[in-house]
């Protein structure tokens, strides 16, 4: 019963606020011979698997350290090219982490904003006449409600696979919206939502829908 | 239950084959444009996924539901790409889209070799065998 994050989009497609709530860490350490059967690719400043997925380690996976040295871009903290000292078999064996990294905030903002027009072709090709943008996506590994209220701002959460009735949780959510953000008088519309007491409701509201599911909310 | 309609796309994205069954909203742009639209939001919503995702996807297919209707999505490993509108109840249509792919896409149009690849596909019997399938799916013919 795990929510992994919440997003709220302004109604005019811009991220205004987003909380990660308990995101899962997936690291692999392992250690190679030369030579690595595995391709990195640097893509989007970040070394990423491109090819020879196995033990964990898959594709769009980001290589994190070499020898317990973090990687920064495509360098090692040393300075060394990574892809250099990788080719080089005088440095063999070594061990190297493999993980997806979190997404940093400037990501996140492109990917709230995306969201946008999804939202919107998805009534625009719609089959049935008067049908809303997606309220449920799902795939093999989350679910994503979408609220979208009277006002036209989105409340996005994103969950497990297994959550039921997030319905209920995210007009919660648009409850507390209303509380400590509407009415905070420093916070202006369309602009993202630093509130400390909307932070907390928050966090206090996921906290327990984790522990003791819908029923209370 | 109800099936909308169905969109095939090949590797390249171009629209190969668009079928209709029971649209009551229709289009208000010309098939090809649509095509277009439908394929750039499903590209869109691919790379959305892949990274908004909290674990690693190996799955190729998904679905979104609004109020009206759910999309339900499913490449093959070639890249073929299935994209099929159905009622909010209707059950297990990845397993539908795979069949379609295995029974009626690769049996008359791989098959087929009079057909171009990346070419539109006129083939009356894949319309045939396509709709003979599409209506005799539980999703099609069942009232509940």
């Amino acid at each position: 019963m795990a929510i992994h994050s919440v997003y709220i989009i302004s109604k005019s497609g811009g991220m205004i606020f987003n909380y990660d709530h308990n995101f899962p860490k997936v690291e692999t350490e392992k250690s190679f011979t030369f030579p690595v059967d595995i391709k990195v690719e640097l893509r989007n400043k970040k070394m990423v698997v491109v090819f020879g997925q196995r033990d964990g380690i898959c594709i769009g996976q980001t290589l994190l350290s070499v020898n317990g040295t973090p990687v920064i871009v495509d360098k090692m903290e040393t300075g060394q090219d990574v892809l250099e000292y990788l080719n080089e078999p005088a440095n063999f064996p070594l061990s190297l982490r493999f993980g997806r990294t979190r997404m940093t905030t400037n990501e996140k903002m492109f990917l709230g904003s995306m969201f946008y027009p999804l939202y919107a072709i998805s009534s625009q090709i719609s089959p049935e006449p008067h049908s809303s943008g997606i309220q449920i996506l799902e795939a093999e590994t989350f679910k994503l409600y979408c609220l979208q209220t009277l006002t036209g701002i989105k409340f996005i959460v994103i969950s497990d696979p297994k959550f039921q009735g997030m319905d209920v949780v995210l007009r919660k959510i648009y409850e507390i919206y209303a509380d400590y953000v509407l009415k905070n008088p420093f916070y202006s519309l369309e602009m993202p939502i630093r509130c400390e007491l909307f932070n907390e409701n928050l966090k206090l509201l996921l906290e327990m829908v984790e522990k003791t599911g819908i029923t209370n909310v | 239950m109800t099936i909308h309609n169905l969109y095939i796309f090949d590797r390249q994205g171009t629209l190969v084959y668009y079928g209709e069954w029971n649209r009551k909203k229709p289009g208000t742009m010309s098939r090809e444009e649509e095509g277009k639209l439908v394929y750039g939001m499903l590209f869109s919503l691919r790379s959305f996924l892949d990274k908004i995702s909290p674990l690693d996807m190996n799955d190729n297919s998904f679905l979104y539901r609004t109020t009206k209707y759910k999309m339900n999505y499913w490449e093959s490993p070639t890249g073929v790409k299935f994209l099929m509108n159905t009622d909010l109840n209707a059950p297990n249509i990845k397993e539908l889209l795979r069949t379609i792919y295995q029974q009626v896409f690769v049996e008359y149009v791989v098959k087929n070799p009079v057909l171009a690849i990346g070419a539109y596909i006129d083939s009356e019997l894949f319309i045939q065998k396509l709709d003979e399938l599409i209506k005799s799916s539980l999703s099609y013919t069942s009232k509940v």
